[in-house]
């Protein structure tokens, strides 16, 4: 019993992982005020050329690298032309999914259906014998480490730290910020880099790890959607987040058990279900903004109590401009 | 404090330069303009070539495949007109509710939706006339129509982001198709993803002369355009949909009814791509596809932003990027290459336009602030 319950936890925590990785890399961009909507694409072509660098150098870690490059350039590319060119930061996210997936598509085409190397598994010696965390964490692949590891250095950063003041004062306000002497453009252009550079190694993990391999489609389509609706999901907090990303793996996982157990319900619905499942979530987040609803929560002791400190308002400023020029 | 004065007077002097300057770039404002587009096209061409690399192949051989695979000849150019059709559909409609400053990512899925309602509408007759074709497209508008006002209801009652709703909603909506292709619409015997059976040829939208696009298409398309084109600019439900847009409290103050105002932008929207997907059943692939949609709803998006959502180059922008679409059919046939390059210059023109209006407002800030 034990066991099975140990292996589905480890399964939803690989599944689990690019998640949380890339929507801690689009929590970090959207702290600092700007919304990166490529994140589909980028894990796309991220993911194609992790595993294409890891195959050409036959060196999984190395493809990683590519892929946290490609997430940077992509998002780096968002920021000069969102933050510096005052262009509609929609809009060129938007753009750049579309590109950077049929790019993917295209470039990784020689790539396509060929066996290469995966980042394989960590075994932390010592850690397989102890009970409970043994069987999840004794030797899994080194992306559930990595994500985890991750959460971890992220709220640090953000809470614990005095760069991590500057990213929430420049996605707060902006105007503040410049007036303490921050250069809120150059810090969101360098957080626009940091996050994208999280989204690419969310689809290295996809190509390296949690579903090898490259080829049209690839699997993880759609995944960066589900990601950017868990950064409201989680609030814009990274432990949150993480939480929310969980949860969706889990869903996920589920629905192949329940697929087994359901064998006349076709295939394509449970393909599907984390769609319609994502669109719940968010109306279910929002409504909780709602006036009634809320009067309702500050009245029941229980659910005031549940609710406490969970916060769900987006950084004050996000997605909106800041010329510096224009002074105070 | 003579330095200061005579800075001063250099400054003013290089101030009244640059206004003599702008004066005579503005005398034509016209060739400004095309000089500008001239550069983003250039740009593009640049970085298209610098992305077809990496494969191997000729960049400029690449280009003319597409291109010849496009407009080659009459049954090609038949074959990017019937793309047009769909695409001029949806990113006519994209207008409508772009106007609003919505963000109907969901467009995809409404026209899956509208091939879906117009299959089914088509499920009892073996063979037809123009009654059940003019049903058939009916039920494809109510279908996109629906999908749009989901949306939408989700939006404005749910305050959940277009651009997440409809976006899941695209998802579901394939799903549907996937379900019903390979569940209760399947083919007798064999189910796979060549589709439903397809419908009688007496069904079939009529061809123009000797290309695969339909003259009735054609004609929805051109109708569609001009009244699109009337309704924003003409008509006072039009001013009152871009008030909504611009400013939705004063709309809400001066009861414009935005609420209501943003759901019929929605399903105007939903009807027109709802259109779109019915012709792409009736009249190119006479039956239900997983790819019914060929991803026009998502080309589409990208054909109102290239042209800032103006109604003027849209038609001409669509007929560009069907060109594409369709050539580039050729490309795994001739060069060995994925067929995926039309989407990268389709995206990368786009993304040109938009650094070059970028860099033009930078440039014009720098000259206004020296």
């Amino acid at each position: 019993m034990t066991d099975t319950m140990a292996l589905a936890l480890a399964a939803v925590l690989m599944a689990a992982a690019p998640l949380i990785l890339a929507t801690l890399g689009e929590t970090l961009t959207e702290k600092a005020g700007v919304i990166n909507l490529s994140l589909d694409g980028s894990i796309l072509l991220a993911a194609m050329t992790a595993f294409a660098v890891a195959v050409t150098f036959d060196s999984p870690w190395l493809g990683m690298l590519g892929g946290m490059a490609v997430g940077a350039a992509i998002a780096g590319l968002l920021g000069v032309i969102g933050i510096f060119l005052g262009q509609s930061q929609l809009a060129v996210g938007f753009i750049l999914t579309l590109l950077a997936r049929d790019l993917a598509y295209f470039l990784g085409h020689s790539f396509s259906r060929q066996p290469g190397p995966d980042l394989g598994l960590w075994t932390i010696p010592g850690l397989g014998e102890v009970a409970l965390i043994g069987p999840v964490f004794g030797s899994r692949s080194p992306v559930v480490h990595l994500s985890l590891v991750a959460v971890f250095l992220c709220w640090w950063w953000m809470y614990r730290t005095e760069a991590g003041i500057r990213l929430r004062a420049v996605g707060e306000s902006p105007r503040a910020a410049f007036g303490r002497g921050i250069r809120v453009r150059l810090v969101r252009l360098w957080y626009c880099l940091a996050g994208g550079a999280l989204v690419g190694m969310a689809g290295a993990a996809y190509s390296l790890a949690v579903k090898p391999g490259w080829g049209r489609p690839q699997g993880c389509e759609g995944a960066g959607w589900i990601a950017l609706a868990i950064v409201i999901f989680g609030g814009w907090h990274p432990v949150r987040a993480a939480l929310g990303a969980v949860l969706f793996a889990a869903l996920q996982v589920s629905g192949i058990y329940l697929q087994d157990i359901f064998p006349s319900i076709p295939a394509p619905v449970f393909q599907v279900a984390p769609f319609p499942m994502m669109i719940l979530t968010l109306l279910a987040v929002n409504m909780g903004r709602v006036g009634w609803i809320q009067d309702l929560v500050r009245r029941h002791p229980l659910l005031k109590r549940f609710s406490r400190g969970w916060s769900f308002d987006p950084p004050a400023a996000l997605g909106q401009d800041f010329d510096p020029r224009k002074g105070l | 404090m003579k330095r200061a004065t005579s800075r001063a007077t250099s400054q003013e002097k290089s101030r009244t330069q640059s206004q003599e300057k702008t004066q005579a770039w503005s005398r034509f404002p016209a060739l400004t303009e095309a000089g500008w587009l001239g550069a983003a096209l250039l740009l593009a061409l640049g970085l298209t070539v610098l992305v077809t690399l990496p494969s191997g192949a000729s960049p400029f051989e690449t280009i003319a495949v597409l291109l010849e695979g496009g407009l080659g000849s009459v049954t090609k150019l038949g074959r990017a007109l019937a793309g047009w059709v769909p695409l001029t559909l949806c990113a006519v409609g994209l207008l409508v509710t772009f106007t609003a400053r919505l963000w109907n990512i969901g467009v995809e899925g409404q026209v899956v939706m509208g091939a879906i309602f117009c299959t089914a509408a088509l499920r009892p007759f073996d063979t037809g006339g123009v009654p059940e074709i003019i049903l058939a497209m009916a039920a494809g508008i109510l279908g996109g129509a629906l999908w749009a006002l989901l949306a939408g209801l989700l939006r404005v009652f749910g305050r959940v982001h277009e651009i997440f709703s409809g976006l899941g909603l695209n998802f579901v909506a394939l799903g549907v198709t996937l379900w019903l292709i390979f569940g209760p619409w399947k083919r007798p015997g064999v189910a796979s993803m060549s589709g439903t059976e397809p419908i009688d040829v007496s069904l079939w939208l009529p061809r123009l002369g000797p290309m695969s696009v339909s003259w009735a298409a054609l004609a929805l398309a051109l109708a569609a355009i001009v009244g699109v084109g009337l309704l924003l600019r003409r008509s006072s439900w039009g001013l009152k949909l871009r008030a909504v847009g611009e400013n939705p409290k004063a709309a809400t103050l001066f009861a414009l009814g935005p609420r209501r105002r943003l759901l019929q932008a929605f399903m105007l929207c939903g009807g027109l791509a709802g259109l779109a997907g019915a012709i792409q059943v009736l009249g190119v692939y006479h039956r239900l596809l997983p790819s019914i949609s060929s991803s026009y709803g998502y080309t589409a998006l990208l054909v109102g932003m290239m042209a800032s959502f103006r109604l003027g180059p849209v038609p001409f922008i669509c007929f560009f990027f069907a060109v594409l679409t369709v050539g580039s059919i050729q490309l795994p046939l001739q060069m060995g290459l994925d067929s995926s390059l039309s989407g990268v210059i389709q995206g990368i023109m786009v993304l040109s336009v938009f650094i070059v209006h970028g860099l033009r407002l930078w440039l014009r800030q720098r000259r206004e602030a020296a």
